[in-house]
């Protein structure tokens, strides 16, 4: 950029202002130095992205969808970051109406294919997810007869819901809510209230400003006796004017880190009565004579909070990630700061060992967790069909493992996108970069739909129980199994060579979490057997039992892996990269948990050093596919809605260009003539 | 108060008030620190509306009221002690920061160093007066902690006797200096000087940027906001770009350098003398990276003892939170943590104020060496302290998310410090660069001294270097003096390692700069180790010099859990050099969560000696009265979505699409 004269820059500008903010792909002039990254790639990157998308067909229709949103002005994101909440909140809801009509005008329909594109291409700037939870909570929990009332009204957006589960008092830990819902058998109707403040349902998305109806858990009475937690449908506003009904105090619960354009909200319920038809009956329902009747698990109010797990896995969490990487690789490749060589012009900060390192494991996450994503779905689809049947069997392996997965992901994809944040130095700190936005949105999936640290105690829960399993011989769920092959001991490396083996490295993982699960319940045994109570007991190891989820789940993720590379077996030159993440994936994990695998002599310290040389050379080979390999993904620059990530890698003009438009440069600020004049004054006679 | 907390205070084993005596260093500084605390809480100018529900443009504003008022009233009452002064303004900001910052900070200290005797006249009393509003522009939009790559240029012109300043392409404008945007009037600008056809390196100009009077900027400047950022809304970082600007000769800072009228460039005599300013800064960061960490605890340990969750034995009543060892585990090690880092602060700043002691008198022995290794400092307390923060929002679920916590702003003022001053990455690099020299010298038989002395033990060993790890593991696992070892031993390892391993690059390749690059995250590890190893041993050295037996004591079970958590999260290092056995690994896991357990009864007791006001924390869920649910419900109803019953985008989007559909 140093030898670019005035000129150019000058030309440059005048050229973008022309064609607007962000210029879409094909003909359009790149960045050299982020060209030349791109004429070296050793594969395919448009196959890759095929592959990404689940076949070509996909890719076509993706891209159609996008060429439709993205060339609607209506749809801009380029203000984004210059708005305050309530101007955030009014754009989301216009857009999720706006979408509506677009996707009616293009005959869209809500279970079409292209949905899912819309939201890919629109993420995290649309009011209404919550509504989707409250359909799907009543999909999962309602009665033929309820689906058929309430889907088609939200389906047309008659009525607006929210899903009002937590509340300020209780979170993850749903049987402490205190919200009560009374039945009176003379009126045939339930009378929720809130009891007290830490009971005030809070947090809810849609809650706040829009919705019109909430899915409301609370704890169900019928003649005095508790049957714990329940779902129920009312109506909390008007449909004429939108006030609140009478009873309901209802509003939004203040600034957060991200989620400015969601009203998430509060809401106090004070003697609300609704009929006896709006508890959500699938599963368990009261007669007209208060008998209670229940059928199936225990577990299945867990069901709406397993489906949604999946679904943010997808669309709020692991796209995240990918466009993290995208934004600070391109980036990498752009910047150039200081030399490698006297006498050489300054180097790419992607050619620096310690870039490499932050950025090219994060981008094998990425990839493990794309992977990864396709897994869970089919366990969960297989799952979720069968528990519909009211078969609940494979539902305590479904909850362990979406839990287990759902903690772990959120972790290193939130940790992933603030090391992406960092590594893009100062830049990276601008709202512009697209950055903050991300990891502030990933941030929270650390606590939304349960919080990580409950949830892997979960995971560690079932573990604990397989292995009981295992001692007694009997069988285990699939997931788990492989608790029960026999472990050799020591790892069988020579080379560091060999630490490019999946079977190699599989193994080391299969041993550490066996090892660790194995640690953590002959821990938890010896208390109990020397007279700690159950509980005490178990609370004395929770920080071993989640250690052992993580590696657990952190295998699992390794072995989908190495299962993945397998299948492409006919896509030598992608199957070959992909090879490449994989074992830099799992040789990083390694490196990073050193003592996991040392201790107990399972790798040696020999062993490990050439773990750390083969994992070093690893960052040498992907870094020269690093950007294709990010290109893949395909995100347009609208969704990236980047400074330091577009495809064309003009990244300081375009700061420069961006920054311009920033309110504080157009609105007139009285701090000048109300503060700092009366100070300049005096100076004017002295200077 | 809440009951909770009004238990945890009475069962406390020791009296908070010694241990924020320690904390100030001194009862009387403590008693001093809370009169001026006072002046600010008491006074109704400085309150003012949460700035969370502000728009930037307002939140700037009422920063700027506040930091004229802030002068104002400091003079007033005749407060003029630069510690004095910063208890004075922190108590006005709580998490946020304020535009005229620099002004103060870099762009006066730099007048006073670098300027002449008749410069200084001419400029210091109108800055001092606030007539000048001045930044420090040093950060280009294409270059940071790389400095020598600036591209700003300041030619001279003799036949005027003039300076032309130029940002002859778009990644030399200046970008990110606080204050720029819109707040200031003067900068000093780093630019490269050109005179007599030549290059001569980076210096230092003073540069008019907007006209007295009108504040608008001067002909051949442009100057603006660079617009949103992850937080420091209040500030106005900006950017500049100069084209063609003439300043008169005198304008270069000319106590060092000099171009004379001719334009004959005299060069200085020392350039180490900036370094002296860069450790004071340093350990300024040094000490944010532990009060932030300690805001942060503070507010995530009261509200582990106000919440309520889960239970842990069927039947009973809900426990606190903090009673789960998982949260324990989450909270306390950073505990322990925020009070290493208080104590490396307070060794920075007090070495530093020795060591000016000498450059008055000519010694600049000790500075490259204190540079380097305060270089590491920064990176490792930032770092640590940064992912420390966002654990402790984490450890508060959903409620650390909402702006009500403070956690978000406390985070998002403090992560930019990993990056300015020298990005941590590079720091660590630095120090590492100091560690291989004090190692090859070692090697070739010369002894070191101080910090990095340790590798002296090497020497007897460098015929069979492999050796080093090789010593019986004597490690004491209850004795703190016994761990400094077990880290020294560490420390040296990887320092070893990394050398040997530079060396073998070095032997494969042609360049010296390839072969520190291929070995850079080996010299990050070593110097990260040597970090680990300096808090370690300040810690254990702070224990000595507290006098009260039940302060002690506690403080004895804080180092304890900082240093053995630092090896039960590092084991394969400790492991891998032989300095402890699995054997002792395990026991190391065990002791950690014993001292969980020995510290939770004083963790409220620990977080108040903190001693931190309300108004300061700015958080509802760690106000000290513990009464977080109505407080957060009163905080939610001002939210700006709040202002009417029914929001307009019902009127404007959601009725219409309604009747549409």
């Amino acid at each position: 950029m140093a030898a670019q004269g005035k000129g150019f820059q000058q030309s440059q500008m005048a050229q973008w202002n022309r064609s607007g903010y962000f210029r879409s792909p094909g003909s359009r002039d790149v960045n050299p130095d982020l060209e030349a990254e791109r004429q070296t790639a050793s594969f395919s990157v448009e196959r890759l992205t095929a592959i990404l998308d689940g076949g070509a067909d996909n890719t076509r229709t993706r891209r159609a969808v996008e060429a439709v949103i993205y060339s609607d002005p209506g749809f801009s994101r380029e203000n984004q970051y210059f708005q305050s909440q309530n101007e955030r909140y009014e754009t989301a809801v216009r857009k999720a109406v706006y979408l509506k009509e677009k996707m009616h005008q293009m005959g869209w329909t809500e279970d079409g294919p292209e949905v899912k594109y819309c939201y890919r291409a629109l993420g995290g700037d649309l009011a209404f997810n919550i509504h989707r939870v409250f359909k799907s909570s009543i999909l999962a929990l309602g009665t033929d007869e309820q689906i058929a009332k309430w889907i088609p009204l939200a389906d047309k957006y008659h009525i607006i819901g929210t899903y009002a589960q937590t509340e300020l008092g209780h979170g993850t830990f749903l049987r402490g809510l205190e919200t009560t819902a009374i039945f009176d058998i003379s009126t045939q109707e339930f009378t929720l209230n809130t009891p007290k403040i830490s009971a005030m349902k809070w947090w809810p998305g849609d809650l706040g400003r829009s919705a019109t109806h909430a899915v409301v858990f609370a704890q169900l009475y019928i003649k005095g006796k508790c049957y714990g937690l329940h779902a129920f449908i009312l109506q909390i506003r008007s449909l004429r004017d939108h006030s609140p009904a009478p009873g309901v105090i209802v509003g939004d619960i203040g600034p957060k880190m991200n989620f400015e354009h969601i009203d998430n909200g509060y809401l106090m319920l004070q003697n609300i009565n609704i009929p006896r038809e709006n508890m959500l009956s699938r599963f368990s329902q009261v007669l007209p004579d208060g008998t209670y009747m229940k059928q199936g698990s225990d577990k299945i109010n867990y069901l709406t909070m397993i489906i949604t797990r999946v679904q943010i896995l997808w669309t709020e969490v692991i796209p995240m990630l990918l466009k993290a990487c995208t934004i600070a690789i391109r980036y990498s490749v752009v910047r150039r700061q200081s030399k490698l060589n006297p006498g050489d012009p300054e180097a790419k900060i992607l050619d620096y060992q310690t870039q490499q390192q932050k950025l090219l494991p994060l981008l094998a996450t990425a990839y493990a967790f794309h992977f990864m994503n396709g897994y869970v779905n089919e366990f969960y689809n297989k799952g979720y069909t069968e528990i519909k049947q009211e078969n609940f069997d494979s539902l305590p392996e479904l909850h362990a493992l979406t839990s287990g997965l759902k903690a772990i992901i959120t972790e290193y994809c939130t940790a992933g996108a603030e090391v992406c944040l960092r590594a893009c130095g100062g830049h990276g700190y601008s709202a512009l970069s697209g950055l903050p936005f991300l990891y502030t949105k990933l941030a929270a999936s650390c606590t939304y739909e349960g919080e990580n640290t409950v949830l892997f105690l979960q995971t560690a829960r079932f573990l604990v129980k397989c292995l009981a399993a295992v001692h007694s011989g009997q069988p285990i769920p699939p997931s788990a199994a492989y608790l029960y092959s026999v472990d050799s001991g020591k790892c069988q490396a020579w080379t560091k060579m060999d630490f490019l083996r999946p079977d190699i490295y599989g193994e080391a993982y299969r041993h550490r979490a066996t090892r660790l699960l194995g640690n953590a319940a002959t821990k938890l045994q010896a208390l109990v057997q020397s007279g700690a109570e159950q509980h005490e007991a178990w609370n004395q190891c929770t920080v071993q039992l989640v250690k052992a989820a993580k590696a657990h789940c952190h295998y699992i993720v390794v072995k989908n892996f190495i299962d993945t590379v397998e299948k492409l077996r006919n896509e030598a030159e992608i199957q070959k990269i992909v090879k490449h993440l994989c074992d830099l994936f799992a040789l990083h994990g390694i490196f990073s948990n050193t003592g996991d695998f040392l201790h107990a002599g399972y790798i040696s310290g020999d062993q490990m050093d050439m773990v750390t040389a083969s994992y070093l050379d690893l960052l040498a080979v992907i870094r020269n596919n690093a950007v294709p390999l990010v290109d893949a993904f395909d995100f347009t620059d609208e969704s990236l809605n980047s400074a330091l990530g577009s495809y064309d890698g003009h990244v300081y003009q375009r700061l420069y260009e961006w920054a311009q438009k920033s309110p504080t440069n157009q609105q007139v600020s009285q701090a000048y003539a109300r503060y700092l004049k009366p100070l300049f004054q005096s100076a004017l006679s002295k200077l | 108060m809440n009951k909770d907390l009004r238990r945890e205070r009475d069962s406390a084993s020791f009296n908070p008030e010694l241990l924020t005596h320690v904390l100030d260093g001194g009862a009387e500084r403590t008693r001093r620190r809370r009169e001026i605390e006072a002046l600010v809480l008491n006074d109704p100018d400085f309150q003012h509306e949460d700035l969370n529900f502000l728009s930037r443009s307002q939140r700037y504003e009422e920063a700027i009221r506040k930091s004229a008022l802030m002068v104002v009233k400091l003079r007033e009452y005749g407060i003029a002690d630069p510690d004095e002064i910063y208890w004075f303004k922190r108590t006005c900001q709580g998490s946020f920061v304020e535009p005229l910052g620099l002004h103060f900070s870099m762009f006066t200290n730099t007048l006073q160093n670098q300027c002449t005797v008749a410069q200084q006249d001419k400029w210091l009393p109108p800055t001092y007066g606030l007539q000048i509003i001045g930044t420090y522009a040093q950060t280009e939009m294409g270059h940071g902690t790389h400095l020598r790559g600036l591209e700003t240029t300041a030619t001279y012109d003799p036949a005027t006797q003039e300076f032309i300043l130029n940002s002859p392409t778009v990644t030399s404008i200046k970008w990110w200096p606080g204050g720029l945007g819109k707040t200031s009037n003067h900068a000093i600008v780093l630019a490269q000087l050109y005179t007599q056809g030549q290059c001569k390196g980076l210096h230092a100009f003073i540069v008019p940027i907007r006209q007295l009077g009108t504040h608008e900027p001067l002909p051949g400047i442009t100057v603006g906001d660079i617009g949103p950022k992850f937080g420091y809304d209040e500030m106005d970082n900006g950017y500049l770009k100069m084209d063609n600007f003439r300043i008169p000769r005198e304008n270069m800072l000319m106590k060092y350098a000099k171009v004379e009228p001719d334009g004959t460039y005299v060069k200085p005599v020392s350039d180490k003398l900036t370094y002296g300013t860069m450790v004071f800064i340093r350990s300024l960061i040094v000490g944010d990276s532990a009060r932030s960490l300690s805001r942060a605890c503070t507010i995530a340990i009261r509200y582990s003892s106000v919440r309520h969750q889960s239970e842990l034995k069927p039947g009973d009543p809900e426990p606190q939170i903090l009673d789960y060892q998982t949260q324990q585990y989450k909270l306390f090690p950073l505990l322990a943590t925020a009070y290493a880092f208080h104590f490396v602060g307070a060794y920075m700043k007090k070495t530093y104020h020795r060591i000016t002691g000498d450059i008055n008198q000519g010694d600049l022995r000790q500075l490259p060496e204190l540079h380097a290794l305060t270089a590491g400092l920064k990176a490792f307390t930032s770092w640590t302290a940064n992912a420390g923060i966002e654990e402790c929002r984490m450890a508060c679920g959903g409620h650390g998310y909402s702006r009500c916590s403070g956690l978000p702003d406390i985070y998002v003022t403090f992560t930019p410090s990993c990056t300015y001053e020298g990005e941590n990455t590079v720091m660590m690099l630095q120090t590492a660069r100091f560690l291989i020299k004090s190692y090859t010298q070692v090697s070739s038989g010369q002894l070191v001294s101080g910090m990095v002395s340790y590798l002296n033990d090497l020497s007897g060993q460098h015929i069979q270097p492999q050796q080093v790890a090789a010593r019986p593991t004597t490690v004491h696992i209850n004795d703190p003096d016994s761990l400094v070892e077990a880290y020294k031993l560490r420390a040296s390892r990887l320092v070893e390692a990394a050398a040997k391993n530079l060396k073998a690059e070095l032997n494969r390749r042609k360049s010296q700069e390839d072969a520190w690059n291929r070995t850079s995250v080996d010299l990050v590890r070593a110097s990260e180790a040597h970090c680990h190893y300096v808090v370690v041993k300040l810690f254990t050295t702070q224990l000595s010099e507290i006098n009260d037996a039940a302060v002690h004591a506690v403080m004895n079970s804080l180092c304890l859990l900082y240093a053995l958590y630092g090896i039960s999260k590092h084991t394969g290092d400790f492991l891998q050099a032989g300095i402890l056995t699995d054997a002792q690994v395990t026991q190391v896991y065990q002791r950690v969560k014993e001292l969980l357990t020995a510290i939770r009864p004083n963790a409220v007791a620990l977080v108040d000696a903190f001693d931190f006001h309300d108004n300061h924390l700015g958080s509802v869920l760690g106000r000290y009265d513990g009464n977080i649910y109505e407080n957060m419900f009163e905080w939610a109803k001002k939210s700006p979505l709040n202002k009417t019953e029914v929001h307009e985008s019902f009127h404007k989007h959601l009725k219409p699409m309604q009747a549409k559909l």
